[in-house]
């Protein structure tokens, strides 16, 4: 599956990807790196606050939550509805 | 000459006698179920304190074991050996042992969460670099099984080599065997280190060849991914001269443009996933109770609207459930005292012991039921793993005034009191941050302020119903209100000179939803019990006993023969140096329309607010308005020598206000002092909100007057 301008900002709840690229120069984004959100990590998202930020994204089993703003470094690609 | 008969003993035949045969430190990622092992393995046998210079808790504990004592050293957790945090950066530099005062450790257990291999590993095979003795404890096998995540412990031991326990800490199976290993720590072999990083290493042995003194190799490693730091430069020294040049060529070299953080973080979890598809097989999930509560609390209005009623349950227990428990107090302190009297008489010592000591020591014990009815409520919601789904949640309200949702915690708290509220905020990474929230958290309205407000309002606010409401509980309301909306508008100026800066980042992992361990609750209720004991405790009895001083001392001498004990107290009241004080500020406080007895009070309740009523119930106790009865009713006909009220409805309502706003709180200046290590923020706080006070209360009175 080729990069199709997808982010974790873009995708929707329930929605699957594979991080393929980060844009790292951002420190939090290097932090949320630390925390495991890396190429060739799968995740869901699974939850957004109310206003739709910040968001929730399920990685190998955990919770992860992020702001939109730091979301839209990461680059994915989709993997098929969520079931 | 005779010379003494020199002893001469082989070296390897002196033994020190220490308390410990070795030094172990606990390390993990956050929500591990770390402290919970650490209970477990220490039991009652800890002591909590503090890192030196630093505001971050210091667990130790002793396991006893195979007939060896083993001291335990339960770090703060973290997610990398590269810091982020104030508590990341504690635990980092135990475990390479540069933290005054702490032993560098003889070895590390290493705390694995079995539900979070992913993240875990990527730390422990940061640790596994150490050249350490390891041993690693996979916590939570019994919620993987349940999830349907089955581990290989044999493979993953053999990939890590080092040996692995699984353990189920809940109900202590497999912590025989974690028991004896530790025991026996020293003997186990360090891991050989793993290819995963080539680069690095050879990158570190070139940059250490040179080195001046023998160093460890790991930290030459992190010292390239982190460069040159405050927390490093010790190595950087033992590397020699020009150490900082050529450490920058071969970051340079190394990384190139790519930040190393990343560069650290996409190696290792490349390292990881391979870990993982040949140690962990998972299976499909059936629905559980904590996927259904999960699924619910991840829909955006329910999540909201659940965070809104926990947040009212708990301020209803603990204004509600403490009640009872601090009339029961407040009776046995008065009757106390009074016994005293009656048993040694009325002077100067039965004075002190019952004014001053059992006073001091009752306005200490009357917080304990509201404090610790908190205490409990947050450590609850802390282990369930729900206080990171208020912060998710609350985020987006908070960063709207230049804070984020990890400072929604300690705000709540500090509606019991500021002082758990402002330890809360060690949470809090980033300083600005941190900094904002304490100076906005002595705005709630704390329990001190309560008796202040309650006796004002039921003084001159009408008990009138306003629709279906009554009128006094809705100026209290008001209160609470202008508390919050003054705290947010404290933090947003702040966020937005003294303390501008980039956003506060927000990352945060929100953990499943668990049952709370009973013994983790009470082993920490124990100790945060203790902490606020020491920290407020010592400064409210010390306040409460000084202002006793301040009303005994000097002595009227010209109290009439034949006045009654009220009067004699007043009459001593203005004898006193805190009366006299009150006449001395007299001028400053006309313009809001007090007089000297009530400036006398507000001056005294300066270290702690609540004294203002104890000492309102002095300096009006006095003559015909000592026929009205209650305090409330005396205030109301208090008078001016010249006939008018002196508490007129501008005037109280400036009050409120003066007492909404001020820093009147001892302990809450020097928790501030302490958690900030400067004493600029204190000073600052105090004047910032004394003059907001005043002003207030001037407008109030001036405006309501005219």
């Amino acid at each position: 599956m080729a990069i199709n301008g997808n982010t974790l900002a873009t995708l929707k709840r329930g929605e699957k990807g594979v991080i393929r690229a980060v844009e790292t120069q951002d420190p939090h984004v290097q932090r949320l790196m630390v925390l495991g959100l890396v190429e060739g990590a799968e995740v869901e998202h699974t939850s957004s606050a109310i206003g739709g930020d910040p968001l929730e994204f399920r990685l190998f089993g955990k919770g992860i939550s992020l702001r939109q703003e730091h979301a839209r470094f990461f680059h994915v690609a989709l993997v098929g509805a969520g079931d | 000459m005779t010379k003494p008969a020199e002893i001469r003993v082989p070296a390897n035949e002196i033994t020190v006698a220490t308390r410990s045969d070795a030094s172990v430190a606990v390390v993990g990622s956050p929500n591990t179920g770390k402290s919970t092992l650490f209970n477990r393995l220490t039991g009652l046998k800890q002591r909590i304190g503090n890192y030196p210079g630093v505001t971050v808790e210091r667990h130790v504990g002793t396991l006893t074991a195979d007939g060896r004592s083993i001291e335990l050293v339960d770090l703060p957790g973290t997610h990398s050996l590269s810091a982020h945090s104030l508590e990341e950066r504690t635990a980092v530099d135990v475990i390479f042992g540069r933290m005054q005062g702490t032993p560098s450790p003889d070895g590390i257990l290493a705390v694995l969460d079995a539900t979070n291999l992913y993240q875990g590993l990527f730390l422990v095979q940061q640790l596994t670099e150490l050249e350490l003795p390891m041993v690693v404890a996979l916590t939570m096998t019994d919620a993987a099984e349940q999830g349907g995540i089955t581990v290989d412990t044999a493979e993953l031991s053999a990939m890590l080599g080092v040996p692995v326990y699984p353990v189920v800490a809940t109900t202590g199976a497999g912590l025989e065997m974690l028991r004896m290993a530790l025991a026996n720590i020293r003997d186990i072999t360090p891991p050989r280190r793993m290819r995963v990083w080539p680069e690095l290493v050879e990158a570190a042995k070139e940059l250490a060849q040179h080195a001046l003194e023998p160093l460890r190799f790991a930290e030459v490693e992190r010292l390239l991914i982190d460069g040159p730091t405050e927390a490093n430069e010790a190595v950087v020294a033992k590397l020699g001269d020009d150490a900082v040049a050529r450490i920058d060529a071969t970051r340079r070299a190394l990384f190139e443009d790519e930040p190393p953080i990343a560069r650290d973080a996409r190696i290792r979890y490349a390292w990881v996933r391979d870990v993982l598809d040949k140690v962990q097989k998972t299976a499909p999930v059936y629905v559980t109770w904590r996927s259904r509560i999960t699924d619910f609390v991840n829909r955006p209005v329910p999540g909201t609207m659940g965070l809104f009623v926990v947040m009212a349950i708990v301020f209803q227990a603990v204004f509600a459930w403490a009640t009872p428990l601090m009339d029961v107090i407040d009776g046995a302190t008065s009757a106390l005292s009074a016994g005293v009297f009656e048993a040694l008489g009325d002077n100067a010592f039965s004075s002190l012991l019952a004014d001053g000591v059992i006073a001091g020591v009752g306005s200490v014990v009357i917080f304990l039921p509201q404090i610790l009815i908190l205490f409990v409520f947050i450590i609850v919601l802390e282990d369930s793993g729900y206080l990171a789904r208020a912060a998710y949640l609350m985020d987006r309200t908070m960063r709207s005034v230049g804070l984020s949702g990890q400072s929604i915690i300690p705000m709540i708290s500090s509606f019991a009191c500021a002082v758990p509220g402002i330890m809360a905020t060690r949470v809090i990474p980033n300083r600005r941050d941190r900094i904002a929230t304490i100076l906005a958290a002595p705005f709630m309205t704390c329990s001190a302020r309560l008796p202040v407000y309650a006796l004002l309002i039921a003084a001159f606010v009408p008990a009138t119903s306003v629709g279906f409401l009554n009128l006094q509980g809705l100026v209290l309301f008001g209160l609470y209100l202008f508390g919050i909306v003054m705290g947010i508008l404290t933090a947003l100026v702040m966020r937005k000179t003294a303390l501008r800066g980039p956003k506060p980042p927000f990352a945060l992992m929100l953990p499943e939803f668990r049952r709370p361990n009973l013994q983790t609750v009470g082993i920490q209720l124990l100790g945060r019990a203790t902490v606020f004991l020491r920290r407020a405790g010592t400064v409210i009895f010390a306040v409460t006993v000084i202002v006793w001083a301040l009303l005994y001392f000097p002595r009227a001498d010209d109290i009439p023969a034949g006045v009654d004990d009220n009067m004699a107290a007043a009459i001593q009241m203005e004898q006193s140096w805190l009366g006299r004080a009150g006449k001395v500020v007299e001028p400053a406080f006309e313009p809001l329309g007090w007089d000297w007895k009530v400036s006398s009070a507000v001056i005294a309740s300066f270290p702690a607010r609540e004294v203002v009523v104890a000492v309102l119930g002095t300096v009006y106790a006095v003559g015909d308005e000592a026929d009205e009865g209650t305090l409330a009713g005396r205030l109301k006909s208090a008078t001016r020598p010249d006939g008018s009220p002196v508490f007129t409805l501008p005037m109280v309502i400036g009050l409120l206000i003066f007492y909404a706003l001020c820093l009147q709180c001892a302990a809450t200046i020097a928790i501030i002092r302490r958690e900030t290590n400067t004493w600029r923020w204190p000073i600052f706080a105090w004047t910032y909100m004394t003059v907001l006070g005043y002003v207030g209360a001037l407008i109030a009175f001036q405006v309501g007057s005219a």
